[in-house]
């Protein structure tokens, strides 16, 4: 198990970090360009369909990661795994930022398309229940020291929270809402046109790279910090 | 295989996750009404007490060649296709409201079938196409 001892691990994060550095800025701005320039306007919005190229990956990447650290939280709580609880810590605010980021482009999309800033709609208002979650999770990492009751408070948040996900998943379907039905399935076609698709997944990958950025120097940094602790033990 | 302390562990999730689950069927049974943002012009023509002056909020699709224009106020008639209503409202509406497109109005029921708006939301669907794509689709149609 030396794989996973804190050292090994460091080494590999530098050089992933490495790696997407490289890459990062020429598919930003391959994405950029195409989500902004390229793709066509809608025949309906016009040029405001292109916050859908931010709003809707950030949801995604919401809602993905709260059901990620809601899992290695009940995993962690069970067999106590020192790496998942970093994961779970160094995770979690990078899935508020983009949960608040598709909160506050979903209103800026809303105003000129829908003529409302916010709707007390059921999509809408589970999305500010996750964001929520978040904010609580957030705060107990931070004000309950890593001891037996953090990860009890943590599983009981995770098991309310991850309930909230499919509710947000098929609200359009089940309820009237504002918000209008998904246009992306699991299986079956999407009702967006290819030349709106592809640069929707190319933004979907940049994010996704600046997610695994931010998350790695975050998980270097408390690396580091639990490294220092015990050098001060010594 | 799990030692004493997982079992525990796992017990303690388990009573967790009932809890929860009882919890959550009691509110859903409380909030069922008011989950829905709005409600069709069918659901207001079988069951709405109109007496009560309350706001109601009514969403459908604005019927074709329905919508009246002077310089005092809109009227327009809000279908499912199976029941109408005919709504007023004098203010702006938003850029994506027109004919054949959905929409949400809120305001005060008048009788069954008129109804006085406070708010007109325009309401999009999940299609995304260029315009040149449209008019292929306009084309294929007739």
């Amino acid at each position: 198990m030396d794989f996973f001892s804190f050292g090994n691990i460091i080494v590999y994060i530098d050089k992933f970090i490495k790696f997407i550095n490289s890459i990062f800025f020429v598919i930003l701005i391959i994405g950029i360009s195409f989500a902004l320039i390229i793709s066509p306007v809608d025949y309906l919005q016009g040029d405001s369909v292109r916050i859908m190229y931010v709003h809707v990956p950030s949801a995604w990447i919401g809602l993905s990661i709260f059901s990620l650290i809601a899992i290695s939280t009940i995993l962690n709580f069970i067999f106590k795994i020192k790496n998942l609880f970093l994961f779970i810590k160094s995770l979690a605010p990078i899935g508020l930022l983009f949960t608040c980021l598709s909160i506050v482009t979903g209103s800026l999309w809303g105003k000129p398309t829908w003529g409302t800033w916010w709707a007390w709609d059921a999509r809408l208002t589970s999305m500010l229940v996750l964001m929520l979650f978040y904010v609580l999770f957030i705060f107990s990492l931070k004000y309950f020291k890593n001891n037996e009751n953090l990860t009890k408070i943590l599983s009981i948040l995770s098991i309310l929270g991850i309930i909230n996900i499919p509710i947000i998943k098929y609200s359009v379907e089940w309820w009237s809402t504002l918000h209008q039905p998904a246009s992306i399935k699991f299986l079956g076609s999407s009702s967006i046109h290819p030349s709106m698709l592809f640069p929707l997944f190319l933004m979907l990958l940049v994010l996704l790279l600046y997610c695994a950025l931010i998350f790695l120097m975050k998980y270097k940094t408390e690396i580091i910090k639990i490294k220092k602790q015990n050098i001060k033990r010594l | 295989m799990l030692t004493k302390k997982i079992k525990k562990r796992l017990l303690f999730l388990i009573s967790i996750i009932l809890v929860t689950l009882s919890f959550l069927i009691f509110i859903y049974l409380n909030l069922k009404q008011n989950i829905l943002y709005f409600k069709t012009p069918s659901e207001i023509f079988i069951n709405s007490p109109i007496e009560g002056n309350s706001m109601v909020r009514v969403g459908g699709m604005v019927k074709k060649n329905s919508i009246q224009q002077n310089n005092k106020e809109i009227r327009f008639i809000l279908t499912d296709y199976e029941k109408e209503l005919i709504v007023v409202y004098n203010g702006t509406v938003p850029n994506l409201f027109s004919e054949e497109q959905g929409a949400v109005v809120e305001g005060i029921l008048n009788d069954k079938k008129y109804l006085i708006a406070d708010r007109i939301l325009a309401k999009h669907d999940e299609n995304y196409m260029p315009p040149q794509m449209k008019k292929i689709l306009k084309e294929n149609a007739k």
